[in-house]
């Protein structure tokens, strides 16, 4: 008998009730599983299938906004998730216009200026170009403002600090499929990415960037974009800062100059030290935090406990992180586990035999590029105290020896 | 020690005609005669011809944005009184009745940005490079509540309102297209391209 055969046999079967599957043999109220002997039973609490999964009840995960109403901005709870990828419903949002509602149906995107053939598209036409994926991090470069503050308090945890920051794979069309198809006049240099949101939020992008690796993205982590991360269609700028990735994107102008939008000259510019202000500085440089163990957690006793974190670079690949268990004196290798991506999150992991002191845990990241992670100090002496954005300095821990964990951002003063 | 080599003799041709089963049963052999010859992947085309024309009226439905030469400034004017008014009635209960308070960002003012930090408040007057930004963010993302529901007079009343109180323009100015693409802010000579490259060095 083939096995179509078979199925179509036994569904008939079961259908006539000529026999009982081991589902229909359990009685699916509790009661009826109560066990008779002394191993317990499973507690079957509904049905054994659902159209839409859902977390245990003990896993109820949940962004974490300010307490200023409208609040533009929820953070990630990256110490409590594993692996690398963030459920797209806990990616951090940060907004500028609200979260607009937009139609698929309704969706256009319009790319004109310098270009042979001004087009419109629409969500259909995009997802009939050839796709392609990446999994990658994404960032706001405001990420971490509360470390650069070495009197910052200790009862802050990674969320707080460094939740603007999550990791999906991302599936869209290639920017430059789209460049290609309208045909980029000579002589150009930037585009402006606009938004849909209230503000039309509105960056100034390199032309580089765009035939380089960016992306049209209309897919995160499997499904459809989340209204609250661009739904439909969102730029996503691999290794950038999380301001320029546009979102519900619905215009792009091909251009020979910047427009000096008030997101790329007012905001996400970077003050220095000497009288200067950085402009135009996507890359997100490397960063590593440890996520375990560190506040609100207290380690229960001494003994062999894994030092757990996320690492990553803007500017390609992760290659090593180094892990303190003693405030900075001694330094070693992190274990980085695979895969470690272009631009993308790599978790590492360190096994630590705690002695029951206190002591200073530290974790320092090292890309490709041979980038090392800052401290606090080094960071103040290139661009001043006053800086804003990209404050990628390392992020310290102290643990007491009552096993409570601290955010120690002075400890690297 | 002859019967053994007779044995290895008549083994020999038995081991090496199971070693050509084996063959035969391995997956290249059963790929070569099952899928025939395979061909390289299609390459992609230059363009694909999919999407819709887009002609000038429905490129001007969206493209509003203003660059810093004033390209995109509509038509229209409007004077630093005319201003005050714009700002009391739709800007005032976030950014404070004269700019300064706040609670959400400040505009006007600020300390002065000598030749290291910056100012801790960085303000129209103190930090922003360019004057046709305020036109380009206010008419798109202003007021909050309303976004878009200023008119062009109105846009440029404010504006010329706010550049007053920066000390940028005199009170009696009246500010147009051509005024705000003239308009030269303080902090314009400050900001630079990122200079940071990767490698071993902190930037």
């Amino acid at each position: 008998m083939r096995r179509r055969d078979w199925i179509a046999t036994a569904s008939g079967m079961v259908a006539a009730g000529l026999v009982r599957t081991r589902f229909d043999a359990l009685d699916l109220s509790a009661q009826a599983l109560e066990p008779s002997g002394s191993v317990p039973s499973p507690q079957i609490q509904s049905g054994v299938v659902s159209e839409l999964g859902r977390r245990a009840p003990a896993e109820e995960l949940r962004r974490l906004s300010g307490p200023a109403l409208p609040a533009s901005a929820s953070r990630t709870p990256i110490h409590l998730l594993d692996g690398i990828i963030t459920p797209a419903d806990l990616h951090f949002e940060r907004h500028h216009g609200g979260v607009p509602a937009v139609s698929a149906d309704a969706y256009e995107l319009l790319i004109h200026g310098m270009v042979e053939r001004p087009m419109v598209f629409r969500l259909a036409d995009l997802k009939r170009y050839p796709a392609i994926s990446r999994i990658a991090f994404l960032e706001c470069s405001g990420n971490g403002g509360a470390g650069y503050n070495p009197e910052a308090p200790g009862d802050l945890t990674p969320q707080q600090i460094d939740g603007l920051f999550s990791t999906s794979e991302w599936v869209g069309a290639p920017l430059a499929t789209l460049l290609r198809e309208v045909g980029v006049r000579p002589g150009a240099s930037w585009l402006l990415a606009e938004g849909s949101d209230a503000a039309h939020l509105a960056r100034s992008i390199p032309l580089e960037k765009a035939w380089d690796d960016a992306l049209l993205a209309y897919g995160q982590n499997g499904e459809a974009l989340r209204p609250e991360q661009g739904y439909p269609v969102r730029l996503f700028l691999p290794g950038w800062e999380g301001n320029a990735n546009v979102k519900w994107i619905r215009r792009i102008e091909v251009s020979d100059r910047p427009t000096m939008t008030r997101e790329e000259t007012s905001k996400y510019t970077d003050p220095l030290s000497n009288g200067t202000a950085r402009q135009f500085s996507f890359v997100m440089d490397a960063k590593s935090v440890i996520t375990f163990p560190a506040y609100p957690y207290v380690l229960p006793e001494r003994g062999w406990w894994e030092i757990r974190g996320l690492a990553w670079s803007g500017r390609g690949r992760i290659a090593r992180v180094d892990v303190s268990t003693d405030g900075g004196r001694n330094w070693t290798r992190a274990q980085l586990q695979s895969p470690v991506l272009d631009k993308c999150t790599v978790r590492f992991r360190h096994l630590w035999n705690w002695d029951g002191r206190e002591t200073v845990l530290l974790s320092r990241a090292v890309d490709e590029t041979g980038y090392v992670q800052p401290t606090y100090r080094q960071l103040v002496e290139a661009r001043g105290a006053r800086t804003a954005y990209h404050q990628n300095n390392l992020r310290p821990w102290k643990v007491s020896a009552d096993g409570s964990v601290a955010f120690a951002a002075g400890e690297m003063a | 020690m002859r019967a053994g080599r007779s044995a290895v003799m008549v083994l020999l041709p038995l081991m090496v005609g199971a070693a050509s089963c084996a063959r035969t049963d391995s997956r290249p052999d059963r790929d070569r005669v099952d899928a025939g010859p395979v061909a390289a992947p299609v390459a992609s085309p230059s363009t694909f011809g999919f999407g819709t024309p887009a002609d000038e009226a429905r490129i001007a439905l969206w493209d509003r944005d203003v660059g810093p030469d004033g390209a995109g400034l509509p038509p229209g004017q409007g004077t630093v009184d005319q201003g005050a008014e714009v700002f009391r009635a739709r800007c005032a209960a976030c950014h404070g009745p004269t700019g300064t308070e706040g609670p959400f960002d400040v505009l006007v003012g600020g300390e002065p940005w000598g030749d290291a930090e910056a100012p801790r408040r960085r303000t129209i007057g103190n930090y922003w490079p360019h004057a046709t930004t305020l036109f380009d963010y206010i008419t798109r993302a202003m007021p909050q509540d309303e976004p878009g529901s200023l008119t062009a007079d109105e846009t440029y009343a404010v504006i010329a309102w706010l550049l007053a109180r920066n000390g940028v323009v005199t009170d009696d100015v009246v500010l147009d297209a051509a005024a705000l693409a003239g308009v030269h802010l303080p902090a314009r000579h400050r900001f630079v391209p990122d200079d940071r490259r990767g490698g071993p060095e902190v930037r």
